[in-house]
């Protein structure tokens, strides 16, 4: 099989519009939830991470007219666009686009904003996204629930391997909506503070959005490019709205992706972990590292950051692992104070710098999904 | 050496009748979604009261994949990979009927869950104790080669040794379903061509 590199990223959530600016955030600890008292978001007070709309029409205006696109796809066509803006040597007539959303333009069923109802249709979001660009091949969407965003990148992985692209751009992203918002208070999984990952207080998520943009190559291009050593979904079988008490689909994943990158346990040296800060999961995730042997590697939750960005959490927490193993650092994991999980994790409680090579990034959502990757620093 | 697969098995349901392969089993003319759901439940004589908690699209699955089910086992490692164009609108659309008016705000998880595709592939894993590979594509038409393609390669990479793949797509007009139990048993090679020529009925 052929290796496939992530070899150059961009980032646009509420800790910058760029990978650079998000990964100095992080090394200084920054939250990018605040409280938010906003009634065409909930008819509830609540914590989550929001892009200045202000802010992001000021960068899109200066490559499209903002009111031709929404607010999702500003996010998605900027990240793009500056991640393509870098490449200019590189030929994009043939790429693969693949998109990453749960529920793309999802505000838009609520019927005030003037854009065509079609749009809502996530391969209408995609079409857009494509034709801004003059993409040839149709894209990709991959809407599976939370694990989409590292999904994505193994979808896109494989595409490549099946050997009819060069290369390919994987966008993730998700707004904050009332649709979602109003969802998981119902559930009541929503913590009324910045969320807490494997901490002893912990007592839900916070809902954040974001975009971001991938270039996979079959080549390393970049010294900074990471190769993807190997990445699997395993489903639970036990619950579509809860994950498993074992973590046996979580383990599972793990597993399959370390028997794909060949390499053992002991060979992985740090875990970006899903940690959204709900009881059931971040119990679920320690009881799985504890049983794949993993309770010792530094493991963090960037939920504390960003909030959960649903499709985009796990690709934007992919190219953090990216900068982690390029920078040879590791961040904080925020939000956590005490241990709360039955099998205690080594969560980094402060920002550190290490030498780094194999990093695992996993990810569970709804519907019983799991989802691990593990990716090497290329050595050029 | 690459192995060969094949389309061993397929149901299609759409416009109130349910094919497994060529053979109508269940028709119910001048009904409802609803009232072929529940004739086909009913003729599998089978007790599953998780059934009838699901929506419409995890219902269509359930049913279609039960088909399979009476003559083959699928391996636990059966790859769920469905597409649709659609995705979970339908049931998007109910609740959002919940949280539009402010002053009649009663979101309910029951309905929230279900908003999202990838459900019903859970509800599979569930009902068939199938720990294996789920992705849902959404396109704007049934793409066979990028399915073709993404199963292929989960073979190839000994990710999963047999595949529930095709089209599960439901709006308020209608719904149209097309999956495919493929494995290495069989004569129809898994192709793009021969899932097209199932799918559109050549």
């Amino acid at each position: 099989m052929d290796p496939v590199f992530i070899t150059d990223d961009e980032i646009i959530s509420p800790l910058g519009f760029s990978s650079e600016e998000n990964i100095e955030n992080l090394r200084k600890g920054i939250s990018g939830i605040r409280p938010i008292n906003d009634e065409n978001l909930a008819p509830f007070p609540f914590y989550g991470a929001k892009i200045s709309s202000e802010k992001l029409a000021e960068r899109f205006s200066s490559i499209a007219n903002i009111k031709e696109f929404t607010k999702l796809e500003q996010m998605m066509i900027l990240a793009i666009h500056k991640l393509v803006a870098k490449h200019p040597e590189t030929d994009f007539s043939q790429t693969l686009l693949v998109v990453s959303t749960t529920k793309g333009n999802i505000d838009l069923l609520k019927n005030e904003s003037g854009f065509p109802k079609k749009r809502v249709k996530l391969f209408e979001l995609a079409r857009v996204i494509k034709e801004y660009f003059q993409f040839k091949n149709e894209p990709i969407v991959v809407s599976n629930a939370c694990v989409s965003g590292a999904l994505s990148i193994g979808v896109a992985k494989k595409m490549l391997q099946s050997k009819k692209y060069k290369n390919a751009i994987v966008v993730a992203g998700d707004i904050l909506s009332e649709f979602v918002l109003s969802g998981f208070n119902s559930f009541q999984a929503l913590d009324n503070k910045i969320c807490e990952p494997y901490s002893k207080n912990r007592n839900g998520i916070n809902l954040g959005e974001a975009a971001a943009a991938v270039l996979l190559e079959k080549k390393a291009t970049s010294t900074n490019a990471i190769k993807i050593l190997g990445e699997a979904s395993v489903n639970d079988a036990n619950h579509i709205s809860g994950p498993s008490r074992t973590g046996e689909g979580l383990q599972k994943s793990v597993k399959n992706a370390l028997l794909e990158a060949n390499i053992s346990t002991e060979k992985i040296d740090f875990i970006s972990a899903h940690g959204t800060a709900t009881l059931f999961n971040d119990e679920m995730e320690a009881i799985a590292f504890h049983q794949l042997n993993l309770a010792e590697k530094p493991l963090y939750s960037l939920k504390a950051y960003y909030g959960h960005t649903l499709g985009a959490s796990a690709l934007i927490e992919s190219i953090i692992v990216k900068h982690a193993l390029q920078h040879n650092e590791l961040y904080k994991s925020l939000g956590y104070y005490e241990n709360g999980v039955t099998k205690p994790l080594t969560i980094t409680e402060k920002y550190e710098q290490k030498p780094l090579k194999i990093a695992l990034k996993t990810a569970s959502g709804f519907g019983g999904c799991n989802y691990a990757i593990i990716f090497e620093k290329n050595h050029a | 050496m690459k192995e060969n697969y094949y389309i061993t098995d397929f149901v299609k349901i759409t416009d109130q009748q349910l094919y497994h392969r060529d053979k109508k089993v269940v028709e119910e003319v001048n009904g409802t979604l609803k009232s072929l759901l529940k004739k086909s439940y009913k003729s599998l004589e089978i007790s599953y009261p998780k059934f009838h908690k699901m929506d419409s699209l995890s219902k269509l699955g359930f049913i279609a994949v039960e088909f399979l089910k009476l003559e083959q086992e699928f391996p636990s490692d059966t790859a769920l990979v469905f597409q649709n164009s659609e995705s979970s609108l339908h049931t998007d659309y109910q609740h959002q009927q919940t949280i539009q008016n402010k002053e009649a705000y009663f979101p309910s998880p029951a309905v929230f869950v279900y908003t999202l595709p990838n459900i019903v592939m859970g509800e599979l894993a569930i009902r068939h104790q199938l720990q294996s590979e789920n992705t849902f594509f959404i396109q704007e038409k049934f793409n066979a080669e990028y399915l073709t393609d993404y199963v292929q390669e989960l073979f190839n990479s000994k990710k999963a040794s047999a595949a529930i793949s095709g089209w599960i797509d439901l709006n308020n007009e209608g719904y149209n379903v097309f999956l495919a139990f493929v494995s290495k048993n069989g004569t129809l090679p898994f192709t793009k061509e021969n899932l097209e020529n199932i799918f559109y009925n050549k």
